[in-house]
């Protein structure tokens, strides 16, 4: 049960986290569009490191 | 005119492309229903969908001793084929053809190898104790008169593995022999060495740098290659779910952790157990931070990463093969199997995507902690 509950807090997280990157990532390419193939490269690797702390949370809270 | 000849050429390619999806996402349903037959038949009554359903997506995200296909429930045959088994027990080596447990999973099936008596129960192989004919299982499916042997065989997951490797070696030896004729690689290796040089500029030269990165490329065009061959290949009706094993992928991730440790610079060991800059007192703290980062958290989050993408992954395509099951009663068998055909077809679609980005992911982080380790700071 609290398992449970702490997997969708991991969730909500996760989605606030991903989106923030999205967001950014993406009034940046608005800004500057020269430079979308560097800004996505490192929404990617940020995007990358998010989801494996996500998903450590996930795997030990199980 | 010849642009628009060029785009026709390319919807008949995604055309193409889509048919061979759909026939793949076709046959896994096949596959899914034969799951399902061949738990009808085992339990000879009408099937209980929700926990026979997760039982056989459990049992397609573990590794198994045989592929096997489909169960033809009229007349209890499978289909399928053995591997070979090799285990090392109590009397030595033994080597034998998985075809021998007759697809039981269970223990109820002994096999007998000049004395020694071996079961499989839930994709393990157990030997029995001396003296016992049977095995007798405990209230939570333990069993009490049998112990787990070393087991060295050639499982689903290692036939993978080698299928890979073998993959591989064809592709990128025809590559590699190709650049003796001419500059211009012929026949697979025009699909090959678009996707090397990409390793190499957009992954390894940015994160390592120029100076460094020719050393680490073998390691980083190995690693990309084998999870990006095996995450498709867990794509195919064969049922390899091989990047989602948590051994596979501990082990890519240790063989990372050693290569950074072993190829840090001065300036790397310096920063990590003396950091200069900052308060003496504060440095031995600094010192244990950065040591579990290096040693276990950056491993960690890269194993744990692909093994939950794969999984999860395999898990989504599965319930979605499962709803064909699930929404029979609701819908009627034509719209519920179509219904997850689509579904799962959708989700293929991205499962591909998501093979490439994992494997890209993978190397991309290899190559930035090798990146951190060796870099040399300019000493003012």
């Amino acid at each position: 049960m609290y398992n449970l509950i702490g997997a969708g807090l991991i969730v909500i997280g996760g989605g606030i986290g991903l989106g923030q990157i999205g967001g950014k990532a993406m009034e940046g390419i608005a800004r500057q569009p020269e430079a979308a193939g560097k800004i996505q490269t490192a929404m990617i690797i940020i995007g990358a490191l998010l989801e494996g702390l996500a998903f450590g949370a996930l795997i030990l809270g199980k | 005119m010849l642009l628009f000849r060029k785009e026709i050429m390319i919807a008949k390619q995604s055309i193409k492309f889509l048919v061979v999806l759909f026939i793949l996402t076709a046959s896994f349903a096949v596959f899914a229903n034969g799951g399902d037959h061949e738990n009808q038949h085992a339990e000879g009554n009408q099937i209980d969908t929700q926990e026979e359903i997760n039982e056989y997506i459990a049992h397609h995200l573990k590794d198994s001793h045989d592929f096997h296909f489909y169960t033809n429930n009229a007349t209890g045959s499978h289909f399928g084929f053995p591997l070979p088994v090799i285990v090392w027990t109590s009397e030595g080596l033994k080597t034998f053809m998985s075809s021998e447990f007759h697809h039981d999973d269970a223990g109820h099936v002994i096999v007998e190898k000049d004395g020694v008596k071996l079961t499989k129960i839930h994709s393990k192989i157990y030997e029995l104790e001396a003296g016992a004919h049977e095995v007798t299982l405990d209230d939570h499916h333990h069993a009490t008169n049998a112990h787990k042997v070393l087991d060295f065989s050639i499982t689903k997951s290692v036939f993978g593995m080698l299928l890979a490797g073998l993959l591989m070696l064809l592709g990128f030896g025809a590559l590699a022999r190709g650049y003796k004729k001419g500059h211009v690689p012929t026949g697979i290796g025009r699909f090959l060495e678009p996707l090397v040089i990409y390793v190499r500029d957009e992954i390894a030269k940015p994160n390592i740098g120029e100076k460094k990165y020719r050393k680490f490329m073998g390691f980083l065009l190995t690693v990309f290659f084998f999870i990006w061959i095996l995450n498709l290949l867990g794509l195919t009706p064969l049922g390899f779910n091989v990047t989602g094993q948590i051994a596979v992928t501990v082990c890519l991730a240790i063989f990372t952790m050693l290569i950074y440790m072993f190829s840090g610079s001065k300036d790397f060991w310096a920063h990590t157990l003396w950091m200069p800059g900052v308060p003496v007192l504060l440095r031995p703290i600094l010192a244990v931070i950065e040591l579990v980062g290096f040693v276990l958290i950056k491993p960690f989050s890269l194993l744990v990463r692909l093994f939950a993408n794969m999984t999860a992954g395999h898990f989504v395509v599965m319930s979605l093969i499962a709803l064909m099951i699930t929404m029979k009663e609701a819908f009627g068998p034509v719209a519920s199997t179509g219904m997850s055909l689509v579904l799962a077809l959708f989700i293929s679609v991205i499962e591909i995507l998501v093979a490439f980005l994992q494997a890209f992911i993978f190397t991309m982080l290899s190559s930035l902690f090798i990146g951190m380790a060796v870099e040399e700071h300019e000493h003012h």
